[in-house]
């Protein structure tokens, strides 16, 4: 039933390529701040590929992840084609040229801002622009999978809607309202700037508006992953899903509580009172809800396919597991990551624990092994269960995916956990040198060679995995058939209403952003004296 | 979770009483991650600053606290230490500042032009100084010695350099200085 073929496997090497460049960038940045080279001549190559590598990692790749996968998701749950295809190649195109548009400033060293901006600081206008046509052809994205879910629903009227698309649907809407503040931002606050028509930034304010897109937007990343957790792993393995509507639970809770979370990237500043921050930290932890139902749930769904094939006893299931799988290791070695990362994100979540930890390269360690983690593996894992059905030939090389999945997984391991430990022993975050000289540093040394040693790990992780998706592309031709979702124990034909639309959600999800965030942006906004001089970065000197 | 499933027999109904029992256990759980969070916030006093504080980094030089003259250390009349300090492209000023040993200390820092970072090592030390904003932070220090005190957030090229310090010295040393000197910092040691 996969009429889009092309249209979504453009979407997924769009992604793949940024994300192939941004990770040889990654590890020569590791490198270069390493006691295995010298001071850098000139530290703004080191910025500047910082400002790349983010750009291309946190927007480029998992949004084109999520548009490509949306677009396959809505083919083959819906079982009809896509409406409105030529819409999603405007969209397609408009990653395209603003991917182009961002990356020529960025290459040219003027825009090295990194990509979370820091207004004051202000780079190349073209900068900006590339990163909103992203956003803007997400938004047709956005706009497709609520039209195909619509015209679904009047033909199948009281059906219940596919998990996978339910919660794609979700996805999408999250991403819709989240984007909202970093375009606010860069729309309002930076571009105006960058263009020259004004001189002066409110910094604090421009940094609540990221924050409202700062968190939820790793909940976009992570959601094609729990998609896949929950509709293609069971069926991967052999097994079956342990409940369809605690999935769809899952989705609902992101959708309306990964919003209003975002001041706590903000606990340290001065612009965001006390009280605003506690109220977002409680959200935060509320943010674990769904993550600790998922991992049951997923749990038992293993647990299931164990015991189908014969697995026995209260622990001994797990050697009964089909660990050649590839699936099976992807998603074992996302849950391992995922434990590590959410119990790092746990002690993010507190204003106390986080003094100790924030702005240092621990925060870097813990996003590195959540979304390049936990979430990337599953992309991955995605990418080997759609391709035959995209290219329509066989993925035979499953060993090579086997070493795939392994050097990633320990590449991340090797790579995140010394990164982890210097940040508690005080390493502050995005330098291009340190003095490893210095008695203080002298003790990180070691720990940050390791991390250089994992990055190489995962570069040839990531070489492994073009090179067995473009041997897909050449592989003989076969008939994969229809592609299958997986099926709940106790299938439901119909589902509450409330489990089966998003009305009631995404008012809560807009009411709760509005509660949370309404008042420290009117603060600021009425309190007199908060702008202050733009400083131009890339400028001739 | 009752709805019209096909086969709605006592598997289901077993599955969903595990389920249940998982969910509160996993309220459970965020709820006690929230008490102690709380708990820790008020018990040990280690809370954000409470209110919004403006300065203009214009004017920084020219009037208010945070003029040259008026950077650095200062026994104040009870007996604690107010250090006023500010974060530009790339240093801090004071490049390194002086404190008195198990004294409360309370920080005031703004910046007077982009987005920087204030961590001291080995302590809880670290907030953003955002420009046009004040940033305040209280604490004390147990040991004497010197520590890193670097720019965590990126500020431009040359972020990498800079390092500032802090020296926490002696009662007696600090007092005596503080005789000669209305603002202190290690210059003056």
């Amino acid at each position: 039933m996969l009429t889009s073929k092309r249209l979504i496997l453009a979407h997924f090497w769009l992604a793949f390529a940024a994300f192939a460049g941004a990770l040889l960038l990654g590890e020569w940045q590791m490198f270069i701040r390493s006691p295995l080279h010298a001071w850098i001549s000139n530290p703004e190559w080191y910025y500047r590929s910082v400002t790349g590598h983010g750009t291309a990692m946190a927007y480029v790749l998992p949004t084109l992840v999520a548009m490509g996968f949306g677009y396959f998701i809505t083919e083959a749950a819906l079982k009809r084609p896509l409406i409105g295809r030529a819409w999603a190649w405007v969209g397609f195109g408009l990653a395209v040229v603003g991917t182009i548009t961002a990356v020529i400033p960025v290459a040219l060293g003027a825009a090295s801002v990194l990509y979370t901006f820091y207004p004051p600081l202000v780079g190349n206008p073209f900068y900006y622009i590339g990163v909103v046509l992203v956003v803007v052809g997400s938004w047709i994205w956005v706009a497709l999978m609520s039209v195909n879910l619509y015209r679904w629903k009047k033909d199948n009227p009281g059906a219940a809607v596919p998990l996978a698309m339910f919660a794609n649907v979700a996805g999408s809407y999250l991403w819709a309202w989240t984007s909202v503040g970093a375009a606010i931002e860069l729309l309002f606050q930076i571009l105006p700037v960058a263009l020259g028509l004004r001189t002066t930034i409110d910094a604090g304010l421009a940094r609540v508006f990221f924050s409202w897109t700062l968190h939820a937007i790793v909940y976009f990343w992570l959601m094609p992953t729990y998609i896949a957790y929950y509709t293609i792993v069971p069926r991967a393995i052999g097994g079956r899903l342990y409940s369809d509507s605690m999935g769809r639970l899952s989705f609902i809770l992101f959708l309306v509580v990964a919003m209003p979370i975002g001041v706590h990237h903000l606990f340290m500043d001065p612009q965001v009172g006390g009280g605003f921050k506690f109220l977002h930290s409680v959200f935060t932890a509320l943010v674990a809800l769904p993550t600790l139902l998922t991992v049951f749930t997923i749990c038992a769904s293993v647990e299931i396919a164990a015991r189908l094939r014969g697995g026995r006893g209260a622990l001994g299931w797990i050697r009964a597991l089909p660990w050649r799988n590839p699936m099976m290791l992807a998603i074992a070695f996302s849950f391992v990551m995922l434990g590590f990362g959410g119990a790092g994100g746990l002690i993010n979540m507190s204003y106390q624990l986080d003094a100790v930890i924030h702005n240092t390269q621990w925060i870097t360690g813990h996003f590195h092994l959540i979304f390049g983690g936990a979430i990337v593996i599953m992309y991955f894992a995605i990418a080997y269960d759609v391709w035959p059905h995209l290219t329509g030939r066989a993925l035979e090389c499953h060993g090579l995916i086997r070493a795939q999945l392994w050097t990633w997984f320990i590449g991340m391991m090797v790579l995140t956990f010394p990164w982890h430990w210097v940040g508690i022993l005080g390493m502050p975050r995005r330098m291009a040198y340190y003095d490893y000289t210095d008695p203080a540093l002298a003790p990180q040394a070691n720990w940050v060679i390791m991390s250089v040693i994992g990055g190489a790990i995962l570069v040839l992780s990531g070489i492994l995995f073009l090179a067995v998706l473009i041997r897909g592309h050449r592989a003989p031709q076969i008939d994969p058939g229809p592609y299958r979702f997986s099926v709940a124990v106790h299938q439901p034909r119909r589902v509450p209403v409330a489990l089966n639309s998003y009305g009631l959600w995404l008012s809560l999800m807009v009411g709760l952003t509005l509660v949370n965030y309404g008042f420290p942006i009117l603060h600021l906004l009425t309190t007199p004296g908060t702008d202050v001089p733009a400083i131009t970065v890339g400028a001739q000197k | 979770m009752t709805h019209d499933h096909e086969p709605h027999g006592e598997g289901a109904q077993r599955a969903e009483r595990i389920e249940r029992r998982w969910a509160t256990l996993s309220v459970g759980i965020v709820a006690l991650l929230i008490v102690m969070a709380a708990f820790a916030g008020i018990h040990q006093a280690t809370m954000p600053q409470p209110v919004l504080e403006t300065a203009d980094p214009r004017t920084l030089h020219i009037a208010g606290e945070f003029t040259e003259a008026n950077l650095g250390s200062s026994l104040e009349p009870d007996g604690s230490v107010m250090v006023r300090a500010i974060g530009q492209q790339y240093s801090f000023t004071p490049a390194c500042i002086v404190v008195p040993v198990g004294t409360p200390i309370a920080f005031r820092a703004t910046s007077a032009d982009v987005v920087h970072g204030f961590l001291i090592d080995g302590t809880n030390v670290n907030v953003m100084l955002v420009p046009g904003y004040v940033s305040t932070i209280a604490t004390r220090f147990e040991t004497t010695g010197e520590r890193h005190m670097p720019c965590h957030e990126f500020c431009g090229t040359g972020h990498e350099g800079m390092w500032g310090r802090i020296r926490v010295v002696d009662k007696a040393t600090f007092q005596e200085m503080a005789t000669r000197h209305r603002r202190l910092s290690c210059v003056d040691q």
